[in-house]
C-alpha cells in the first residue's frame, strides 16, 4: 500500500475520534479530499523541479507512532534548548506534548497548544477566525490540515511584548522504525505586540523521521514577529516545513531559517501582505555536505501599496549536497510603490554538489522598484592568498571567509544567545574554530 | 509639448495601429487545408525533394503526431487547429530574375512599402537579400560575389537538391526532429528558408539577410533556416519580419539551427514585427520559434533580437557550448502592447570548460500586455571556469501590464561563477524632472530613457541593419524614441 493510500485510510480511524459538528471538521474532510486527489507532489510540478519526494515516500511510516514508555529527562535534550536564557517552552515528543520539558502560560498571553484550544471553547473563536485561513490549499498542507491535532498554540493579545523568547521544539525519540509527524502551529499575534520564536525539529534516534509540519503566522496592525527556524537534524530525517504568514497594515514579520543538517528539507515560505506599510524580511544561511538537499521556496505576495519584502538567502555546498533556491515576488496591480528585494548567493566547494536558483518576480504595478541578484561562486583566491600570506592556515582563511560570507544574515539575528549557537553551528558544520567572535 | 507625459505616451502606444497592414494580391499555389502523410508527401514532391529528405519529413511527422502542445509557457492563447491550416503556399509566377525590373511590381511596391526596398538594400553597405515571401524565396542578390568566396547562401530547398551531403550532415543536429511540439511540426512541413554555409577561413564579407513575410490568408509559415560556418569563419545573419493585418490568428513555427565550428563566429540578428494583434486583442500572428545554436571549441554565437510584434510569442533562442572555450551571447529587447504577449528567453546549456556566456534582456510593457523573461543557465559537472553573466531588465509603462521574470539557474561544477540580476521599474519622474531641468521636453526626455534603457542591445546589431530596426521600434514606441 503506497503511503498515500495508507493516510487515506488511516484518515477514517482517525476521524472517528473528532467531535462533529466543529467546523474544523468539515475543513479537515475537505483537505482529506483534496490530499486525495492530488496526491504527493512528483518533479512534473513546477514548484517542485528540483526536489523529488520519491525516496522518502518509499518507507513505511507509522501515522500515529506509539509513545515513548520513559521520560526524557531535560539534561538529555538540554543542548537543544537555549538553555542559559530564560525562555517559554513548548515541547513534544513524537507529536505528544511533554508537560515536563514545557514551560507554558496563560498569563494574559496564551502559549499552549492547539490540542487544549481545540478542545477548549474558550478559543473557538479565536481558531474559527484564524485556524487554515492562511495556509495554502496545495497537498501537503491539506494532508497537515485533514491530520492537525497538536502543535503550537500561541495568541498574543493587544499591545503585548512578550517578555521572553518562545522555544517550539519537536523531538522524535524512535519508538517506531519510521514515524511520520505533522505538527500543526497557530500563531496570532494582536495589535501592537510583539513576539520572538524559535522553532525546532529533533530527531534524537537515526530511525527515518518524515517531519510535515505547518506554521500559520497571523500578524495584526503594527505586530512585530520575529521567527527563526533551527534545523540541524540527523542525516536520517527530513523535514516539509510549510510557513504561512499573513500580514495587516504596518506590522513588521522576519523570519530566518538556519539550514545545516537533515536528509531532505523543504521551507515553504509564504508571506501575505494584506495591508499597507507592511515589512517582511526573509534570511536564510544553508550550509550543506554528503547528500543533503535543501530547497527553499519562496514567496512573497504583496497585494497593498507602500510595502516592502527583503529576501537574503546564503548558501554553502560541499560533497554531493544539492541546494534549491526557487523565490517569487508576486506585485498586484493596486500595490503600487513596492520596494521588493530578493538575493540568493551561492558557494560550491565540491565538484559534486549542485544548486538550482530560481529566482522570480511576477510584477503588475509599474510604480514599484524590484529586483533580484543571484550569483554562483567559489571563496575569492585573492582574498584567500592574502590571508595565508599573514600567516592563517588554509583551513582557518577558508572558513574565515565563509563566516564572512554568512554573516550580514547573522547580523540579523536579535536574541544574542541564539547568534552565539549559530555562530558556534556554523564554525562546527565547517569543522573550525576561529576563535573569536565575528 | 511640455505637457507629453507618461500617459501620453501610453495613450498614443494604446491607439498606435499597425502601419504595414497590407495585403499583396498575388495569385498563390495553395494547398488544401490540414495535415496528414499526403500533404506532407506532396510538399516534399512539390519542392522536388529526394527521398531521404521525404523520409525524414515524414518521420518528424510521426513524431508530431505523438506529441502535445506544450502548455508551460506564460501565454494565454486560443489553440490553433492544426487540420484548419493550409501548409503550402508558394508565390504562383516564379521566373528567373536576371534583375530586379523583372520582378513582379507588386512585390516591389510591398518591398518599398515597408521602406526596405531592394534597391535601397543593395546600395546599403553590401546586404545580399534573400527575400522570403510567403515561403518561397524569389530574389536573391550579391550571389556572385558570396560565390568567388565559395560561400553557399540559398533557400534550403535549392540547398536540399543541390548540396544534399551538407543538408543531410547537419539538418537536426542541432535541433532533432522530436525536440518539441512546434520543431516537429516545422521539421515536416516545413516550406522553405535559408541555407548559409561559409566554407572554413571564410570571413564573410556583407551581411546576410532574409526578410520573411506572411502573406496569403491562413497559410502558417514554416521557415527553416540551418546556417553551418566551418572552421574559422565569420558570418552575420539577418532576419527581420513583417506581416499584413489579418484576423484570423496566423501561425509561424520556424526552426533555426546555427552551427559554429571550430573557432568560427556566428551573428544572427532578427527584428521581428509580426502583427501583434488589434487594440482590442484580436488577430496576431502566433510565433513559435525553436533556436538554437551549438558552438564547437573556441566558436562563439551571438544571437541578437528586436522583437516588437506578433500576438504571442514563445522564443528561446539558445546556445549549447560543446566546445571548451566557446562563448554564447544573447542580446533582446521585447516589447509588448495592448495584448500582446511574450514568453522569450534564452538557454545557454555549458559543456565544454572556459565556456563564457552572456545574458541582455530589455522588456518593455505597456498596455495591457504581459512580457515574460524565461532563461536556462546551465553549467554541466564537467564545465569547468564557466561563466555567466545575466542582466534581465523590464520597464514597465501602466498598471494593466505584466512584467516577469523566470531565471532558472542550475550549477553542477564549483569553478562556476555566475551572476545574474533583474529590475523591474518604471520610468522614473525623478529621471524625467533631470532632463526638464537640462531643457529636454518631456517627449525628449521619454525617449532619451527609454533609448537608453535598450541602448546595451540595440548598440550590438550591425551597422547595416540600423535603419531598419530603428523603424521597426518606432512602430511600437514612436512618439517616444527620437
Amino acid at each position: 500500500m503506497s503511503l498515500k493510500d495508507k493516510l487515506v485510510t488511516s484518515y477514517f480511524a482517525f476521524e472517528d475520534n473528532l467531535a462533529d459538528d466543529s467546523p474544523i471538521h468539515t475543513m479537515r474532510n475537505d483537505a482529506i479530499k483534496n490530499f486525495e486527489a492530488t496526491g504527493f507532489p512528483t518533479k512534473k510540478d513546477e514548484e517542485w523541479k528540483y526536489t523529488s519526494l520519491r525516496s522518502l515516500l518509499k518507507t513505511d511510516y507509522s501515522i500515529f507512532p506509539k509513545p515513548l514508555d520513559r521520560t526524557i529527562e531535560f539534561r538529555e535534550v538540554k543542548n537543544y534548548f537555549l538553555h542559559d536564557v530564560d525562555t517559554y517552552k513548548i515541547v513534544f515528543i513524537d507529536g505528544v506534548y511533554s508537560s515536563f520539558l514545557s514551560e507554558t502560560t496563560h498569563d494574559s498571553i496564551d502559549v499552549c497548544l492547539l490540542s487544549s484550544a481545540l478542545a477548549k471553547p474558550k478559543y473557538k473563536p479565536v481558531l474559527e477566525a484564524y485556524f487554515n485561513k492562511a495556509a495554502k490549499k496545495d497537498s501537503l498542507s491539506s494532508l497537515n490540515t485533514a491530520f492537525a491535532k497538536e502543535g503550537a498554540y500561541i495568541h498574543i493579545p493587544k499591545h503585548k511584548e512578550v517578555e521572553k523568547p518562545i522555544e517550539i521544539i519537536n523531538f522524535s525519540t524512535g519508538t517506531e522504525s519510521a514515524a511520520l509527524l505533522q505538527p500543526r502551529n497557530l500563531v496570532v499575534v494582536g495589535e501592537n505586540s510583539h513576539v520572538q520564536i524559535i522553532e525546532r525539529h529533533q530527531s534524537l534516534s537515526e530511525n527515518p523521521v518524515f517531519t510535515n509540519s505547518v506554521t500559520e503566522v497571523f500578524a495584526e496592525k503594527r505586530a512585530f514577529v520575529d521567527y527563526y527556524k533551527i534545523q540541524n537534524d540527523v542525516s536520517t530525517a527530513s523535514l516539509i516545513d510549510s510557513t504561512y504568514i499573513s500580514q495587516e497594515r504596518e506590522s513588521n514579520c522576519r523570519l530566518h531559517t538556519f539550514s545545516f543538517g537533515g536528509k531532505l528539507t523543504r521551507n515553504n515560505l509564504n508571506f501575505y501582505q494584506k495591508g499597507e506599510r507592511c515589512n517582511s524580511t526573509l534570511n536564510g544561511i544553508t550550509i550543506l555536505e554528503d547528500k543533503q538537499h535543501v530547497d527553499h521556496n519562496t514567496l512573497v505576495h504583496h497585494t497593498q501599496p507602500n510595502c516592502e519584502s527583503h529576501q537574503d538567502y546564503k548558501g554553502i555546498f560541499d560533497d554531493a549536497s544539492t541546494g534549491v533556491f526557487n523565490g517569487k515576488v508576486l506585485v498586484d496591480s493596486i500595490a503600487q510603490k513596492i520596494d521588493a528585494f530578493q538575493q540568493n548567493n551561492n558557494i560550491l566547494i565540491s565538484d559534486k554538489a549542485t544548486i538550482n536558483s530560481k529566482p522570480q518576480l511576477e510584477i503588475f504595478a509599474d510604480d514599484v522598484a524590484c529586483s533580484h541578484g543571484c550569483t554562483i561562486g567559489q571563496l575569492d583566491e585573492e582574498a584567500l592568498f592574502y590571508l595565508r600570506s599573514r600567516g592563517i592556515a588554509q583551513k582557518e582563511a577558508r572558513a574565515l571567509l565563509m563566516y564572512a560570507f554568512a554573516n550580514n544574515v547573522l547580523e540579523s539575528v536579535k536574541i544574542p544567545e541564539l547568534k552565539r549557537r549559530i555562530n558556534k553551528l556554523i564554525a562546527e558544520k565547517i569543522g573550525v574554530s576561529v576563535g573569536f567572535q565575528l | 509639448m511640455s505637457k507629453y507625459t507618461e500617459d501620453d505616451l501610453k495613450k498614443e502606444l494604446e491607439t498606435k495601429e499597425y502601419e504595414y497592414g497590407f495585403y499583396t494580391d498575388i495569385e498563390s499555389d495553395t494547398f488544401p487545408v490540414g495535415l496528414n502523410e499526403d500533404i506532407v508527401r506532396a510538399i516534399s514532391k512539390k519542392k522536388e525533394e529526394p527521398e531521404w529528405m521525404t523520409e525524414w519529413r515524414l518521420e518528424s511527422f510521426r513524431y508530431w503526431q505523438e506529441m502535445i502542445e506544450p502548455e508551460w509557457a506564460n501565454v494565454h492563447y486560443k489553440k490553433p487547429d492544426f487540420q484548419n491550416i493550409s501548409y503550402y503556399s508558394a508565390p504562383n509566377k516564379k521566373p528567373k530574375y536576371d534583375s530586379l525590373d523583372e520582378v513582379d511590381p507588386e512585390l516591389l511596391d510591398t518591398f518599398n512599402k515597408l521602406g526596405i526596398s531592394i534597391e535601397e538594400q543593395k546600395k546599403l553597405a553590401g546586404v545580399a537579400v534573400d527575400i522570403v515571401m510567403d515561403s518561397v524565396s524569389v530574389a536573391t542578390t550579391f550571389k556572385d560575389t558570396l560565390a568567388k568566396k565559395g560561400i553557399i547562401f540559398c533557400s534550403i530547398s535549392e540547398a536540399i537538391k543541390k548540396h544534399p551531403e551538407l543538408v543531410k550532415k547537419y539538418i537536426g543536429t542541432v535541433v532533432p526532429q522530436k525536440d518539441n511540439f512546434y520543431a516537429a511540426l516545422n521539421s515536416a512541413v516545413f516550406s522553405d528558408g535559408s541555407f548559409c554555409y561559409i566554407p572554413k577561413g571564410v570571413r564573410c564579407p556583407m551581411e546576410l539577410s532574409t526578410y520573411f513575410r506572411i502573406n496569403q490568408a491562413g497559410t502558417g509559415q514554416f521557415e527553416r533556416t540551418l546556417v553551418v560556418a566551418d572552421e574559422d569563419s565569420y558570418v552575420s545573419y539577418l532576419e527581420g519580419c513583417t506581416a499584413p493585418m489579418r484576423d484570423e490568428n496566423q501561425l509561424h513555427a520556424a526552426v533555426v539551427e546555427l552551427i559554429a565550428l571550430d573557432g568560427a563566429e556566428i551573428k544572427y540578428s532578427t527584428v521581428q514585427n509580426w502583427f501583434p494583434g488589434g487594440k482590442d486583442g484580436k488577430g496576431g500572428v502566433y510565433n513559435f520559434v525553436t533556436k538554437r545554436g551549438l558552438c564547437e571549441k573556441n566558436a562563439k554565437i551571438s544571437w541578437t533580437q528586436v522583437e516588437t510584434g506578433s500576438a504571442v510569442t514563445w522564443k528561446y533562442p539558445s546556445c549549447i557550448l560543446k566546445g571548451d572555450n566557446s562563448i554564447g551571447e544573447f542580446y533582446s529587447i521585447a516589447v509588448t502592447n495592448n495584448y500582446q504577449q511574450a514568453d522569450t528567453g534564452t538557454k545557454m546549456i555549458h559543456l565544454g570548460k572556459n565556456t563564457k556566456s552572456t545574458i541582455i534582456s530589455k522588456g518593455i510593457s505597456a498596455g495591457k500586455s504581459q512580457n515574460s523573461y524565461r532563461g536556462l543557465v546551465q553549467v554541466n559537472s564537467r564545465a569547468e571556469n564557466a561563466r555567466n553573466f545575466s542582466q534581465c531588465d523590464s520597464l514597465l509603462m501602466g498598471n494593466k501590464c505584466g512584467a516577469h521574470t523566470f531565471p532558472y539557474i542550475e550549477a553542477k561544477n564549483k569553478t562556476a561563477q555566475i551572476e545574474h540580476e533583474a529590475t523591474t521599474s518604471k520610468i522614473g519622474e525623478d529621471q524625467i524632472f533631470y532632463c526638464n531641468q537640462r531643457g529636454i521636453d518631456t517627449e525628449k526626455a521619454i525617449a532619451l530613457i527609454v533609448n537608453g534603457f535598450s541602448k546595451e542591445v540595440l548598440n550590438k546589431l550591425p551597422m547595416e541593419f540600423a535603419v531598419e530596426a530603428q523603424k521597426l521600434l518606432e512602430i511600437s514606441l514612436e512618439g517616444s524614441v527620437g
